[in-house]
């Protein structure tokens, strides 16, 4: 009873995070609405989302991939979840002291959206922000398997990365393509200026949260 | 860093030119002999206010002999890019370069009245870290600050070719060249882009010893300045053509992108038709096939002129040349100005359609043989040069000098800095504003005039007017 209320919690945080990094324009918003204007066609708008979807999906499934393979090795389960949330942790407490901004990310072609969603979201730690709320997933889903074949686990837990992967960046999209529309459609440009908010701070100390959680749940047992 | 944009970026030009207007004009101050020190005034523009059209502050740096020229901001309304996702920079920094001394100064202007220096950046570090020397025009962009170089290595500046290189915006360190490939580019002057589309145009005058002695009369005769803009693809940083006007147009000066980034076309000036002491306006512009064209779509006739009224250096000519030396574009792309420094003009041209320009407004000032007279009965000294418009387009700035040794070629009798405003009608036209009449202290001149919030030829937008 408590593995399926703790399994809904954290297919919430993968939605809810999902919301979160949407609303991020560092994660791309800002670049749909200004596909739309530049193209001056509607249809512009969601080729774009879809483009900086898929970068990021992709962001999130090559993060997540590596570890629903280490997690076969369930005998190391909890010291690989503390492994993950100490990484996690360093890559905000990163954030946090080094505070310039990804100039590589200046330097891709303003029409490749899908390599710069990509981009993006690895330079900013976005997939390992999922690690520790995934981790809590497929260790759950272990347990229901029981100790059984390592190999029938393993292809578990790939269809649960990408799963999660895929709700992640459906709502990420669903967050985004609502502010951009909003600001497309109605509220004009002079909000896109007035709706972005400088998240850099929250964004490293949400990493921090996420692999405080992660160390927390792998000590305690989910 | 603010955790909210700087309310002086603007997604879209149009809601740059609805922003409140500005309340002051930075302006360039330069000792032509380098007896004094060089500084930048701070002038009160607030409509109302008991010091308006006055310098309210100056700041006047140590060194002496940097001949300051162009200037500009290390921020601006291109931080709103969607592609950098972090629009928290200041509008806060002047980055003043000394054409001469290749020194480059950071001034701190967040509040005008107390602005200072913030740091010094010393020409040796310069030459160190680029190859180039005599910094000129500033651009803020996608990687940082861009600056261009007219002068490469060496003491006379040309060991290697001059061009533009990167300073990080936050931190003011030099990072390094910009060009990958410069391609058939060898000399440099002006430079601007359209983010959006990812191109960039630069421009050339020439190298430094065509210029820093005074014009050399023989490499213009033989047309040896430069004639040709070339147009880049902005992040690949490589020249992806390169477009001759033809060498008799000498010194293609001052670039002028649309403002509105869904736009593929912009201006370049000319100041001098060797063929005819003609001044020009070239459109260029980029067809269906990507391929870049020009064509020249405004020419301006010389005025001809006794000898004896005339500057030695034009005597033989028997004619006033127009000489087209600075222009600047509205941001609504309605109305390009044209400064024709030896004339002592100033048009104002509709070029709402930008391969047909319609002269809509013009005012006499100064002037090679002709010297007209503020309408308050002031002298003007040189003629009108450096121009800059209000965002909101209804105010037009400019000051006189060209170069120190250039002014006193074209204009041996004259001397001062002076800033002065039109004001621009309802429909076009350009009229002098007879309450506004800066007179710089004596023994400085004037040269580039940035407004506080941005102005017509600092601002790159990302977002196009809807």
């Amino acid at each position: 009873m408590v593995d399926v209320t703790s399994m809904t919690a954290l297919w919430w945080a993968v939605i809810f995070s999902g919301l979160y990094h949407g609303i991020n324009p560092g994660m791309g918003w800002p670049l749909a609405v200004s596909a739309a204007l530049m193209e001056r066609k509607h249809s512009a708008m969601p080729k774009a989302l879809a483009m900086l979807a898929a970068g990021h999906f992709l962001a999130m499934v090559g993060i997540l991939l590596p570890f629903s393979l280490m997690m076969v090795l369930v005998q190391w389960e909890v010291e690989l979840r503390i492994v993950a949330g100490l990484l996690v942790i360093a890559m905000g407490l990163y954030l946090l002291i080094n505070r310039r901004h990804p100039k590589f990310l200046a330097r891709v072609h303003p029409a490749r959206l899908a390599l710069w969603s990509f981009l993006a979201a690895m330079a900013h730690g976005a997939g390992l922000m999922l690690v520790p709320i995934f981790l809590g997933i497929c260790a759950i889903g272990a347990d229901d398997v029981g100790h059984s074949a390592a190999r029938s686990l393993m292809g578990s837990n790939i269809v649960t990365a990408f799963f999660v992967a895929a709700v992640h960046t459906l709502s990420m999209t669903f967050a985004g393509g609502v502010i951009a529309v909003l600001i497309y459609r109605w509220l004009g440009l002079k909000f896109l200026s007035k709706t972005w908010f400088n998240l850099d701070i929250v964004w490293a100390l949400s990493l921090v949260i996420v692999g405080v959680f992660g160390l927390y749940s792998a000590l305690t047992g989910h | 860093m603010n955790l909210r944009p700087d309310p002086t970026f603007h997604a879209s030009p149009k809601l740059a030119m609805q922003a409140p207007v500005e309340n002051y004009a930075f302006t360039v101050m330069l000792s032509p002999d380098g007896s004094q020190s060089d500084g930048i005034a701070v002038v009160d523009l607030k409509s109302g206010s008991d010091t308006y059209g006055q310098i309210v502050h100056q700041v006047i740096v140590p060194n002496k002999g940097d001949e300051f020229h162009h200037f500009g901001w290390n921020a601006c309304s291109s931080s709103l890019s969607p592609l950098t996702g972090h629009a928290f920079l200041e509008r806060r920094y002047l980055i003043v370069p000394g054409i001469r001394s290749s020194r480059i100064y950071v001034i701190d202007v967040k509040d005008p009245l107390k602005a200072k220096i913030h740091k010094t950046i010393e020409p040796e570090e310069l030459f160190e870290k680029t190859g180039y020397s005599r910094p000129h025009t500033i651009h803020c962009g996608p990687e940082g600050i861009y600056v261009s170089c007219l002068g490469g290595g060496g003491k006379d500046g040309t060991d290697g070719p001059p061009g533009i290189f990167i300073m990080d915006c936050e931190t003011f360190e030099i990072i390094g060249q910009y060009e990958m490939d410069r391609g058939k580019q060898d000399k440099h002057y002006d430079f601007w882009w359209n983010l959006p589309q990812d191109y960039m145009v630069s421009s050339e005058w020439g190298l430094p010893p065509q210029f820093e002695n005074g014009i050399v009369p023989e490499d213009l005769l033989s047309n040896k300045y430069g004639h040709s803009i070339h147009f880049w693809d902005l992040r690949a940083r490589k020249n992806i053509q390169t477009m001759d006007f033809g060498e008799n147009y000498q010194m293609a000066l001052e670039i002028r992108p649309a403002h509105d980034p869904t736009k593929s076309y912009g201006f370049c000036g000319v100041v001098v038709d060797t063929t005819n002491l003609q001044g020009a306006i070239f459109t260029w512009w980029r067809d269906d096939d990507g391929v870049w064209q020009s064509k020249k779509t405004i020419t301006i006739d010389p005025r001809p002129e006794k000898p004896e009224n005339l500057p030695p250096l034009l005597q033989g000519f028997e004619a006033v040349p127009p000489l087209v030396t600075d222009i600047d574009l509205s941001l609504d792309d309605k109305y390009l100005y044209v400064a024709c420094w030896g004339l002592g003009e100033m048009h104002q041209y509709d070029v709402s359609d930008p391969m047909n320009p319609v002269l809509a407004g013009k005012v006499e000032l100064g002037g090679i043989a002709r010297g007209a007279k503020h309408p308050n009965g002031e002298n003007f000294a040189f003629g009108p040069q450096m121009v800059e418009i209000s965002r909101d387009g209804k105010r037009v700035f400019w000051t006189n000098s060209l170069y120190s040794t250039w002014d006193d070629q074209f204009y041996p009798d004259d001397e001062g800095g002076q800033m002065v405003m039109a004001d621009v009608g309802e429909n076009g036209g350009l009229t002098l504003n007879k309450d506004f009449y800066v007179n710089f202290p004596d023994g400085l001149r004037s040269h580039q005039i940035r407004l506080e919030g941005g102005d017509c030829s600092t601002d790159s937008f990302c977002y196009p007017s809807v």
